[in-house]
């Protein structure tokens, strides 16, 4: 049986069937990690742990204990803290970090036992590489060496959630854990041949998740299909008093449209998506994005459409300015967040110095990578007196003023519709001597986030080359499960995502 | 921004920068502030700054919780990863003679 290729939802029924083991599915993924090692996608793999979870699993599953979930492996990003498994966020300045505790998203998928009762019983097969503390859009700032796309060895597999994307798409784990703060779980998506879906800010607790930029962060699932997504996504979220911003309004079944018709008095309809607006920004169609890209998400549009879907001409007309916006505001947040790295408590501290502003300075210095070096760098600029008002406050102002466009543009359509990225995964190395150009590749992501807008990957074609193109759904705030719906409909008509790279089928 | 700048920032940053690497970084930070400036040009008055997006969609109370302990002793767990300590404490440099 083949696995790597099965969708979690089928990996359930085969586990409550007693077709196969939890030990059994931990051990054949644990396998092709083991031989899948040249795209660099983990970062800290343990057998003994993995197989030990497994173990209690598998009692759970014959004790009749289980639930939907229990038994099915499941990779996380480095990002989120995990005992037992390194947590490094892919910087020097955490290699060899051991958290004393389980992030939350951790706790919420993994074996319950008497301090986590509520958990889904899935097994942790390891963590997942990513640009060194979410800081990139390609995977190369990762201080471990960058992540190949294992649809093409020679290019990106995107970021920051590049580990995740390509253990995903190599079939070195059924799904995984990603974060999104400008598009990182979007977009390395996308680049891989994935879904994936960033829902609203709060649905997720933060807790254990390493900070980059808190009110821009949020947690999600990359998986196959809009169904397996849904299903992680519903085990994932929660309301977490350890998080002030998370939603008390968070749990709920993600999953429960996916086979409904959009509205139920067209049930009847031959067309699931009769009553469904699509909204389709002009300025995501604008200068800068590659026709191939372009083609793609407008034969996507043509399918919903024939789905029963409406398209509508929508306007976002401050998509330019969200990419100096985010720079602004996620550099700004970053250097407050990282500032708790001085060598005094954990992580990684210098050799020499003179005392302990030197020890300070020397240790970040040595620890940190030239990206999140840089940003740090942004961040203090424009939060200093004299440019506090000029950059950071109007950045914030600009910010409402895109959360308040996108509500006009609800207003005309359910749903918006556009690319994920300008163009497919880049080449290694293309992009990664000019950090504005890299920037600029975020146009389309980073306004969701500056609005905490639930968002998502679909696979939708591919190009020239066969590498992977992605639409994106970008939802109004809490319609994650609508937002699956559209996908998962998608999914149904199309068969863009069970494709497989000829290296790994 | 000036190379003075970025030694300034980088020091508020407690970061070191030799001269060379202030030099390179110099004209990546004037790209990427060519490209903040584009934010001037908004007109935002009236408007308040968003900090938290879901503020945009509805007013968020302050989550409180009972003032009670939750955490049992970590201490042991908790100073494992320290880069040097002393009898349960961190270890720094002497900072007062």
């Amino acid at each position: 049986m083949s696995w790597h290729n099965t969708p979690i939802a089928l990996m359930a029924k085969a586990l409550a069937a007693k077709e196969v083991s939890s030990t059994e599915l931990t051990q054949y993924f644990l396998d092709r990690i083991e031989a899948g090692k040249q795209w660099n996608a983990y970062l800290d793999v343990n057998a003994h742990l993995s197989l030990e979870q497994a173990n209690k699993a598998d009692q759970l599953i014959s004790s009749g204990k289980a639930g939907k979930l229990t038994g099915i492996p499941v990779a996380h990003k480095d990002v989120f803290v995990t005992r037992g498994w390194k947590s490094t966020a892919a910087s020097k300045i955490l290699a060899g970090y051991q958290s004393p505790f389980d992030a939350t998203v951790v706790a919420n998928l993994g074996i319950p036992d008497d301090h986590n009762p509520h958990g889904a019983g899935m097994v942790c097969l390891g963590k997942t590489n990513m640009d060194e503390f979410a800081m990139g859009s390609s995977n190369e700032n990762s201080a471990f060496g960058p992540v190949l796309n294992p649809w093409n060895a020679a290019h990106v597999a995107g970021g920051s959630s590049g580990g995740s994307a390509a253990a995903v798409a190599a079939g070195l784990a059924p799904i995984a854990t990603g974060t999104d703060t400008g598009g990182s779980i979007r977009q390395p998506a996308a680049f891989c041949g994935l879904t994936g879906i960033k829902p609203s800010y709060g649905r997720v607790s933060r807790y254990g998740m390493i900070a980059y930029a808190s009110s821009l962060d949020q947690a999600g699932p990359m998986g196959k299909t809009a169904e397996d997504c849904a299903l992680l996504l519903s085990a994932m979220s929660s309301h977490d008093p350890r998080d002030s911003t998370s939603l008390a309004d968070s749990g709920e079944d993600y999953g429960r449209y996916l086979n409904q018709h959009w509205k139920e008095e067209n049930v009847n309809s031959a067309k699931p998506l009769e009553g469904l607006r699509i909204g389709l920004p002009k300025e995501f169609f604008a200068e800068g994005l590659a026709g191939d890209v372009a083609k793609s998400v407008n034969e996507a549009a043509k399918l919903l459409e024939n789905l029963g879907a409406t398209l509508v001409e929508v306007s976002l007309p401050k998509t330019k300015l969200s990419i100096p916006v985010y720079y602004v505001l996620a550099p700004a947040e970053a250097s407050s967040n990282l500032s708790r790295f001085d060598g005094v408590r954990y992580g990684y501290r210098a050799n020499e110095y003179r005392d302990l502003n030197d020890m300070y300075a020397k240790s970040r210095t040595e620890g940190f990578g030239t990206e999140v070096k840089r940003r740090i760098m942004i961040g203090t600029y424009v939060l200093c007196h004299g440019y506090y008002d000029a950059y950071y406050l109007q950045a914030q102002k600009i910010r409402r003023i895109i959360a308040a466009d996108f509500q006009a543009a609800f207003s005309q359509c359910d749903v918006i519709l556009g690319p994920v990225a300008p163009d497919v995964a880049w080449r290694l190395g293309e992009k990664s001597k000019d950090p504005v150009q890299m920037y600029l590749e975020d146009i389309y992501t980073l306004s969701t986030n500056l609005a905490g807008l639930p968002a998502m990957s679909v696979p939708c074609g591919f190009n020239a080359i066969n590498l992977p193109i992605g639409m994106q759904l970008i939802g109004n705030y809490f319609s994650e499960a609508r937002l699956l719906q559209v996908a998962h409909q998608y999914q149904q008509a199309s068969d863009w995502h069970l494709r497989l790279a000829s290296e790994v089928a | 921004m000036k190379l003075d700048d970025v030694q300034r920032i980088a020091h508020l940053s407690r970061l070191e920068l030799s001269q060379a690497e202030a030099e390179a970084v110099l004209p990546q930070l004037q790209a990427i502030f060519s490209l903040v400036e584009e934010m001037q040009a908004v007109d935002t008055s009236g408007l308040e700054p968003l900090a938290h997006p879901i503020l945009f969609l509805r007013d968020l109370a302050q989550p409180m919780r009972v003032d009670q302990v939750t955490e049992s002793d970590h201490r042991a767990e908790n100073m494992k990863s320290a880069p040097a300590q002393h009898d349960g404490y961190f270890l720094v440099p002497k900072v007062i003679e």
